[in-house]
């Protein structure tokens, strides 16, 4: 059962890490360069979104998403450590 | 109390500081030296990781170069931080569980091979030793600078405090200085940015006084539509207008965060702590502390670039303030009265433009131009000097280490004792600390343009070749090491191509896909996948029980 409880974690540990880095792309090749003129349109306080998204606001988003995986892979480790002392297949 | 009084006590005071930790920090066996036992703090390894990464290049030239160049210099904030999400979710997680000392360790191991091992090996010692003598470069000349002392002397200052350190304690006394360092150079950059925010918005917290209206003393309206005025009504391109194409920012940002990612000095800090936890946690608070700085820079190029306008656009010379003369001497604000009117005209255009101002003095001299006390501007050169020393010593393990353990222990000279090779690492960091002292005195007309370099080779070799090591089973070692040396090769050559053999082609013209030597290194990236993967299609799978340390990599860790 070790094997195919190795794989599932695996398995969720590659679904959260890609989640995680097509936001990161998102804010930071997207919005951040790719589509930076577009979203320069809209504007709040001094800033326009776009320039302030290339020069503050990804650099915040990175922090949480650094965040976000630790505390999913604290749950999903403590999750699959039980189980697997235990031999059972927790992924369900 | 004068500037250099100042200046004189901070910088000593520091010094001291870093000397007793060396002091309390001394160690006796390799596992101490090399990842300071693996006992150090995730909190800890955060500040320690922040210092080790900020270099003379992120405190004194990146906000200045920002405020030069605008909306472009997002690549340097984005990719110099956007790094660190590959680093924690790619990386320091699986690095750590692997649980050796250094990269080329995990290399050689993963691809069963030597000649991996010594792929590595160079690679690593090629890319801090071109890193750490622009440190040197740095501490030498803010010692120059704010103390007034010879280059030479600075440089041999900076050098022995470092090699006191380094010696004494390895990664454990680099890692207690690093932290300590930290809380100097993040002190000495906001010190000045919060009172030139307030001084300015009059918001306290200069990231948001970067999107805040001035002041009525400094004409009003928000910062940056001013900013945006000032600059087109002299000619130069809009503040927040893009000048670089598209792909190439693309590329820029992602050659930096990938070779941010892929930087020894960095990931070896993964190795320090106890446990994957620990490292996956440590990536977090380092982000953080590295984005209290990466979050100001931005707002202090804003404010010192609608300062320096403000002060000498159009004023007469003889009106300048005291620090005008100051970096005059120094060469590196250079005034030329053209037309002979007695006034300072600061144009974008080359004809009329009357004012040269070296990018790197901006934060130096922001102090002084915003017209703060003294011991603010002293408060700088002693943060310049912990970027720098905390950044050298972080590169100076990492040869030391690459040159006793990899090179010898694990290659050359397996059979010497624990002892033997603490003996030669203490050694290696010596030889490193001259070398790399002696460039800095007499450096190399190129050194800056080196740098890329540094960037451009880790993400071209070290990054692809770990990724793969742990997210491809099937990944061998002829695939991993055709993948390194054709990825190492193409960017080298690109790069050599366009700086040292025909800089007159150094253009977006004649670019690859318009992409400039910077940025070379994620293509080089791409190809070292493409060449590694096919490669190990074609060739035998690994041997059984190197796929069982990949699966162990995997799985989760066992307390």
């Amino acid at each position: 059962m070790a094997g195919r409880n190795d794989e599932a974690y695996w398995k969720a540990n590659i679904r959260l890490v890609l989640s995680l880095l097509a936001v990161w792309f998102l804010v930071s090749f997207g919005a951040g360069i790719l589509l930076v003129d577009v979203l320069d349109n809209i504007r709040f306080a001094g800033f326009k979104l776009g320039f302030w998204m290339a020069q503050q606001g990804s650099i915040f988003v990175f922090i949480v998403l650094i965040f976000v995986y630790i505390r999913r892979m604290d749950k999903l480790d403590a999750r699959y450590r039980r189980s697997g002392d235990a031999g059972e297949d927790a992924a369900q | 109390m004068s500037v250099q009084a100042w200046t004189f006590l901070f910088v000593a005071l520091t010094f001291g500081l870093y000397i007793g930790i060396a002091i309390w920090s001394r160690v006796r066996s390799t596992r101490d030296f090399y990842v300071a036992g693996k006992h150090v703090p995730p909190l800890a390894n955060g500040m320690a990781t922040a210092a080790d990464w900020m270099s003379a290049a992120s405190f004194i030239s990146m906000a200045g170069l920002i405020s030069f160049i605008g909306r472009d210099g997002a690549f340097y904030l984005m990719g110099w931080t956007g790094g660190y999400v590959l680093l924690a979710l790619l990386l320091a997680p699986y690095l750590r569980k692997f649980g050796k000392y250094t990269v080329p360790d995990f290399i050689g191991d993963r691809y069963y091979s030597q000649t991996a091992r010594m792929v590595a090996v160079f690679c690593a010692i090629v890319i801090s030793f071109v890193y750490a003598c622009g440190q040197m470069q740095g501490a030498g000349i803010v010692f120059s600078r704010f103390l007034e002392v010879d280059l030479t002397y600075g440089v041999m200052i900076g050098m022995a405090i470092v090699f006191f350190y380094a010696v004494l304690g390895g990664m454990k006394g680099i890692t207690y200085t690093q932290v300590a360092q930290y809380c100097v150079l993040i002190f000495a950059f906001m010190v000045p940015a919060i009172f030139i925010s307030i001084l300015m918005t009059g918001n306290a917290i200069p990231q948001l006084g970067f999107g805040s209206q001035l002041t009525e003393a400094f004409g009003g309206g928000y910062l940056l539509d001013r900013l945006d005025g000032l600059s087109e009504q002299l000619g130069f391109p809009a503040y927040t207008e893009g000048q670089r194409s598209t792909q190439d920012m693309f590329f820029i940002t992602a050659a930096l965060m990938i070779g941010t990612a892929g930087l020894p000095h960095v990931i070896i800090r993964f190795f320090t702590v106890p446990g994957v936890r620990e490292a996956r946690k440590s990536a977090g608070y380092a982000l953080i502390f590295i984005a209290i700085l990466y979050t100001t820079a931005p707002a202090v190029a804003a404010f010192a670039r609608a300062n320096l306008i403000n002060t000498v656009d159009n004023v007469e010379y003889s009106a300048m303030p005291e620090w005008f003369g100051t970096w005059e001497t120094t060469g590196l604000i250079r005034f030329d009265d053209r037309n002979g009117d007695g006034r300072i005209q600061y144009t974008g255009d080359a004809e009329t433009n009357e004012l040269e101002v070296n990018r790197d003095i901006m934060v130096l001299a922001n102090p002084e131009i915003a017209g703060l006390p003294n011991w603010v501007v002293a408060l700088v050169a002693a943060g310049g000097l912990a970027a720098a020393l905390s950044t050298a010593a972080g590169l100076l393990l990492v040869i030391s280490s690459a040159v006793s353990h990899d090179l010898l222990k694990r290659g050359y000279m397996p059979e010497i004792s624990d002892k033997e090779e603490l003996l030669f690492a203490r050694m290696s960091i010596l030889l490193a600390v001259l070398v790399a002292g002696y460039f800095g005195i007499n450096p190399p007309a190129y050194v800056a343009q080196v740098v890329a370099f540094a960037f451009g080779l880790a993400a071209a070799s070290f990054f692809p070749a770990i990724i793969m090591g742990i997210f491809n089973r099937r990944m061998n070692r002829q695939g991993a090491v055709a993948g390194m040396v054709a990825g190492f090769a193409f960017t080298a050559l690109y790069i050599i191509y366009f700086r040292f053999i025909n800089p007159a082609a150094d253009n977006p013209g004649s670019w690859l896909f318009g992409i400039s030597p910077e940025g070379i290194g994620s293509l080089g990236a791409l190809l070292n996948l493409i060449v590694a993967w096919t490669v190990s299609r074609f060739t035998p799978a690994p041997p059984a029980e190197v796929q069982a340390l990949v699966a162990d990599i995997r799985r989760p860790e066992v307390d």
